[in-house]
């Protein structure tokens, strides 16, 4: 049976994966600054949560942060320009690489402190429901944020006032090289839901069909008033915690990794599945093409693009900017 | 606004005055924080949907973050941290989020959120009720801090920041909560963000006062005066941003400064005014600038061994006479 948004979830998925070969492509040729850390591996979790959510409902997420945005439809260009510190970039040379934060697609911040972006989106839930909109927010996290306390504050906020927020775990089963076996006395994030009364659920997160099927009904009983759902999509990153970090010891099993690469590689699965149910070859190669052009055409973009003025780094401080001084730089 | 009707309340009255009508006149602004259901329950905010008035459990953490998200959506939340010591705990939200996203996000969101807290100072509630947290949040871009010492400065300065478009922090002073005077009743009554205020002219000596040490400073100036010693009060009402045009302005009329604050003294408020009076402001100065300040060490709670410790009208008075 084809399912109508089988195509757009398929191109953004394809989308994630291209953009993040082309960034490692960069890295390899020096036009990088700072860290990078790559979604492959976790498309089908993202894009599986965000094709269950509205382009007005709120989204908040991680250091890795190049997929979500994708996931949720923003527009590449703004994002790759982002990555090479452009002042075209989506914040203005201002975030990079770990805070691809795109308001126009519903995006309240991408967040390089672990659980960060929990509270976040806790808090435009409870904004959803003081102004009395429909609006849900999903947070993206990973298993080393549910041992952060902000975690645990938040989800019980999110329960005693049945807040539209979607807690949404992607549980690629290491913080950085620290195995979640070893820093979690549960091995299922999505049993802690039960200490706060809220409902947990654990995905397949390479099976795009089974993390939206989780998705939409977690939205529905958000938009319905009944409140937060914990939803641990258990995936797999297929890189290092950051591109270009190679880790002396090995914390994972090589054969672990080769077994994910080749047997739940969630893009080939989802490819599979579509055309299980009917998808033709060459439609999905057309979007395969799409996705490709798509990403070309934001790298171009982001080379074209110029370098922001340094005298710029003093913009965007206050949204009400005071009567502030300007402070001296260290002249050249 | 009209020079107008007033009424003599209470420093604390000021504040719960201020959001009371900030409520009433913007259905956007929100109250999160512990303990807060009461007023609610007791009717002191009228008809307000009970929505918009959150008693959070103990999570000053997630509750301060929750504020940010929603800040960032729409809404314009009233934090109440309570005890200044416990601002600590909700560092996360306020230094890493509501400091930094309007900056990373190159300007796509705003973030409109007041975090309120009081510090109790002098009143035997040790180290871990006694803190004046406000010079590391100076110390962190983004972020607007006022103090008021007054309260009509505590009502026209919480209201500004309710309707300030950034994260403003207020510190209010606990032993001032019973200090009456006249307030303007005008409900759009503010007290602008980065003015200081000339409390006392004088001539010989600017005694510059943070926060609560206003009481002292004044009481310190009268105390001169009798010896013949003009004393101008400039109370800086705002910490971030500074009005350092009106520090510079007293030092032109004394040369002398005497900064006084009940803060610890390393990286404190009184520092970071010395540096900027010693950099910009040299040839003005007719002496040494002097900090009265409290030492770098944890409040204890016994009295006797306690209240020595503080800036007094004694010792600023004791400052600004050595002087001269």
């Amino acid at each position: 049976m084809k399912n109508d948004i089988d195509g757009e979830a398929y191109l953004r998925m394809c989308k994630i994966r291209g953009f993040e070969e082309a960034v490692t492509q960069l890295i390899t040729e020096g036009e990088v600054a700072g860290a990078c850390h790559s979604s492959v591996g976790q498309e089908a979790a993202i894009v599986g949560a965000c094709m269950a959510l509205r382009n007005d409902d709120y989204m908040s997420g991680t250091h890795r942060s190049h997929g979500h945005p994708i996931g949720k439809g923003a527009e590449l260009k703004p994002l790759m320009a982002e990555i090479l510190g452009k002042a075209t970039g989506v914040c203005r040379g201002r975030g990079g690489s770990m805070h691809l934060t795109d308001t126009s697609i519903g995006s309240i911040g991408e967040s390089a402190i672990v659980g960060g972006g929990i509270p976040l989106a806790t808090g435009a839930a409870l904004s959803a429901q003081v102004r009395g909109t429909d609006q849900v927010a999903l947070t993206f996290f990973g298993d080393g944020a549910v041992n952060e306390g902000a975690f645990h504050e938040s989800i019980n906020m999110a329960a005693i006032w049945k807040l539209p927020v979607i807690f949404f775990c992607e549980n690629n089963h290491y913080a950085a090289v620290t195995p979640a076996v070893t820093t979690h006395g549960q091995p299922d994030v999505a049993r802690r839901g039960d200490g706060y009364g809220v409902p947990g659920v654990i995905v397949d997160g390479q099976d795009f069909d089974a993390v939206y099927a989780a998705t939409v009904e977690a939205v529905a009983r958000a938009r319905r008033g009944d409140g937060p759902t914990l939803i641990e999509a258990k995936t797999y990153r297929f890189d290092e915690h950051c591109v270009g970090l190679f880790i002396n010891g090995a914390y994972r099993p090589k054969e672990e990794i080769a077994r994910y690469k080749t047997e739940r590689d969630p893009v080939v699965l989802f490819r599979q599945a579509l055309r299980s149910r009917g998808h033709e070859e060459a439609a999905l190669a057309e979007i395969e093409a799409q996705a490709a052009r798509l990403v070309d055409d934001a790298v171009a973009f982001a080379k074209d693009s110029p370098l922001p003025e340094p005298a710029e780094a003093f913009d965007f401080v206050f949204a009400s900017p005071i009567a502030t001084r300007k402070q001296g730089v260290v002249p050249a | 606004m009209s020079q107008q009707e007033t009424q003599r309340i209470t420093y604390l009255d000021a504040l719960g005055l201020a959001q009371r009508e900030e409520m009433a006149r913007d259905a956007r602004v929100i109250m999160i924080g512990e303990d807060i259901s009461l007023y609610a329950a007791g009717g002191a905010y009228g008809d307000v949907d009970s929505k918009r008035i959150r008693s959070a459990p103990i999570s000053e953490n997630g509750f301060a973050g929750m504020a940010v998200g929603a800040a960032m959506t729409g809404l314009r939340p009233i934090v109440d941290l309570t005890i200044a010591s416990f601002v600590y705990l909700a560092s996360d939200p306020i230094i890493n989020q509501a400091a930094k996203l309007r900056y990373m996000t190159g300007g796509q969101v705003t973030v409109p959120v007041v975090f309120r807290a009081s510090m109790w100072h002098n009143q035997a509630n040790a180290a871990q009720h006694s803190d004046r947290p406000y010079p590391m949040f100076m110390n962190q871009p983004g972020l607007k801090v006022v103090v008021p010492a007054t309260p009509s400065d505590a009502k026209g300065l919480l209201k500004a920041a309710i309707r300030d478009d950034d994260p403003v922090l207020v510190f209010e002073d606990n032993d001032l909560w019973a200090m009456r005077e006249e307030v303007p009743t005008d409900p759009d009554f503010i007290v602008p963000i980065g003015k200081a205020a000339v409390r006392r002219e004088g001539t010989d000596v600017t005694i510059v006062s943070v926060a609560g040490c206003l009481k002292p400073s004044l009481a310190a100036a009268k105390d001169l005066e009798a010896d013949g010693i003009s004393v101008e009060v400039l109370d800086l009402r705002t910490l971030v941003p500074m009005d350092v045009d009106a520090i510079m302005e007293s030092l032109g009329k004394t040369g002398r400064i005497v900064i006084a604050d009940y803060a610890h003294r390393t990286c404190g408020a009184a520092a970071e005014i010395a540096a900027i009076v010693a950099e910009e402001g040299f040839k003005l100065l007719k002496a040494p600038i002097r900090r009265v300040v409290t030492p770098d060490i944890p409040i204890p709670f016994s009295p006797p061994l306690e209240k020595p410790l503080y800036p007094s009208r004694a010792s600023i008075g004791a400052a600004a006479r050595s002087l001269l």
